[in-house]
């Protein structure tokens, strides 16, 4: 129930793929057959991706080698060609780390970077964002959904109040991308960053949307593959397994969404109402449907996570001991958290392989691992100790 | 990531509690860091004749607590400022590196236990570290 961190790869996605490690091994750029069969299948791909997200035309998406990657490219390209219109970038304090660290290394590099507050909720302090967003603004670049926390920010809002100034609009839908109906074109959108794995295709992948008549810095040069904007040979088999997952995606979109929305409420009744002393992180409705971040006060995540390890039960925290650094998710601060709340957090991303039976049974560990380890927190009340 | 010692610790933790007449009280750490640590030490005779902890703690935090219980209670109250927070670490069969600064605090809680014990009996402290 780590899906988030890592989905597998989907069987129909991996049946594709195979014929392009075994036997049409072409280059996409070789004018004989084989490397002509390459290049219809990436083209193809190209084709279900731009589809999967109502792009104009397939030539809209340039493939990366992941979510990472789009975002560097999005937010570095957009910001070093427009340098003579302006200097200044707006992104939102609920960012993947990639974006995150992409626009504090701009602002080592003679650009302005302004992170605009959320509410509690996680949504984009609207007000703020009109208040910063001046003639100077080139880029604001804003998630379509937290990974952490499953809040759905307004993007046809942001849209338009971005549009008013002739800036351009980012927007990261890693985590969104293939769970919930995305369209550029009537949301407004100048930028969109995809990933594979997060809608079941291979990892190493990912692809940049970029608005027809947009032009970028590139990141990497080379031979000029993918319209120049980022050269290097085509990862083919991962391109066409890349496609697949989001033709897949957008055919199973609804039922898989309505089913993983329920699963998610029933998940995040159980988790919380045996429990006093416990939340939801995010939006209860305006939420990714595979997110359930709750948190329990007094104990800290990772310790749950290892009781739920023992148990057979994958999740994640929102705790820095988890992670690389100390400090808690910026994420969860940024919603008003305190340290120790932060600390306290757990998460959850269902799959499409995750059942009601699953939920159920994670569920039921929560009481018991709760419990013991409040009896050994010395910040635990008087009146929940026995 | 943890050792078999760790996670051993952490799901059979020794000496968890309070001592309501302690001899001496320890906290270190920060619920903002995302550890804090208490240890009570009951003395007779100059030793460490009881001890107890409560953390509030990621899984390094908790069995490196448990485990200076271990490797504190029964000794004298100078062998139990001797205790490092290496010792403990390596008792514990080594600790990830990420966790050996924010979450090897043990040693310092039973430190600051055992001085609060010289400070109420008005003895002279061996200063620990």
């Amino acid at each position: 129930m780590d899906h988030s961190a890592g989905k597998p790869v989907e069987p129909r996605v991996i049946e594709a793929m195979l014929p392009y490690m075994k036997s049409s091994y072409g280059n996409a750029s070789s004018l004989h057959t084989l490397g002509q069969e390459a290049k219809r299948a990436v083209e193809q791909a190209r084709a279900q991706v731009a589809s999967l997200i109502n792009a104009e035309k397939k030539e809209s998406i340039i493939f990366t080698s992941g979510a990472t990657e789009s975002n560097n490219l999005a937010i570095k390209g957009i910001a070093n060609r427009n340098k003579d219109k302006g200097t200044r970038i707006l992104t939102s304090s609920v960012e993947h780390m990639s974006v995150v660290n992409t626009c504090k290394f701009l602002s080592t590099k003679g650009f302005e970077t302004v992170f605009l507050p959320v509410d509690k909720f996680g949504f984009l302090n609207l007000e703020s964002l009109k208040k910063e967003l001046t003639d100077k603004t080139v880029l604001v670049s804003v998630v379509y959904a937290s990974g952490e926390i499953g809040t759905i920010e307004p993007i046809r809002e942001i849209s338009r109040i971005v549009h008013g100034e002739k800036a351009y609009l980012h927007v990261d839908a890693t985590a969104a991308c293939g769970q919930i109906p995305l369209d550029v074109k009537s949301e407004g959108i100048d930028l969109l960053t995809i990933s594979s794995n997060d809608m079941c295709g291979p990892r190493g992948l990912g692809a940049l949307y970029l608005k027809e008549g947009l032009r970028l810095e590139p990141l990497l040069h080379g031979g000029g593959q993918e319209r120049g904007l980022r050269s290097g040979t085509e990862n083919v088999a991962a391109i066409v397994g890349f496609g697949k997952a989001a033709e897949i995606a957008e055919k199973e979109m609804q039922s898989e969404s309505q089913r993983l929305t329920r699963l998610r409420d029933r998940f995040i009744d159980s988790l919380l109402k045996p429990i006093p002393y416990s939340f939801l992180n995010g939006h209860p409705t305006i939420r990714l449907p595979d997110n359930v971040s709750v948190r329990y006060n007094f104990i800290e995540g990772e310790s749950m996570l290892l009781g739920l390890d023992m148990m057979g039960v994958y999740a994640s925290s929102g705790s820095a001991c988890t992670a690389k650094t100390l400090e808690p998710s910026h994420v969860l601060l940024a919603i008003g958290l305190k340290h120790e709340e932060a600390h306290g957090s757990l998460m959850f991303t269902l799959g499409r392989q995750n059942s009601e039976e699953d939920a159920d049974y994670a569920a039921s560990l929560m009481p018991a691992i709760v419990k013991r380890l409040r009896d050994m927190s010395p910040l635990t009340p008087k009146e929940l100790r026995t | 990531m943890y050792s078999e010692k760790v996670m051993e610790h952490f799901k059979n933790p020794r000496n968890v509690g309070e001592i309501q007449d302690a001899d001496g009280v320890g906290t270190v750490g920060n619920p903002v860091c995302g550890d804090l640590m208490t240890i009570y030490i009951k003395v007779k005779d100059n030793r460490l004749v009881d001890i107890k902890f409560k953390t509030f703690g990621c899984g390094s935090a908790i069995a490196t607590s448990s485990m200076i219980t271990e490797l504190a209670k029964g000794k004298t109250l100078e062998e139990g400022l001797e205790i490092t927070r290496a010792n403990v670490a390596d008792e514990l069969g080594g600790l990830p590196p990420v966790k050996m600064h924010c979450s090897n605090l043990a040693a310092d809680a039973l430190h600051a236990a055992i001085e609060d014990y010289y400070k109420k009996h008005g003895k002279e402290g061996g200063k620990s570290k």
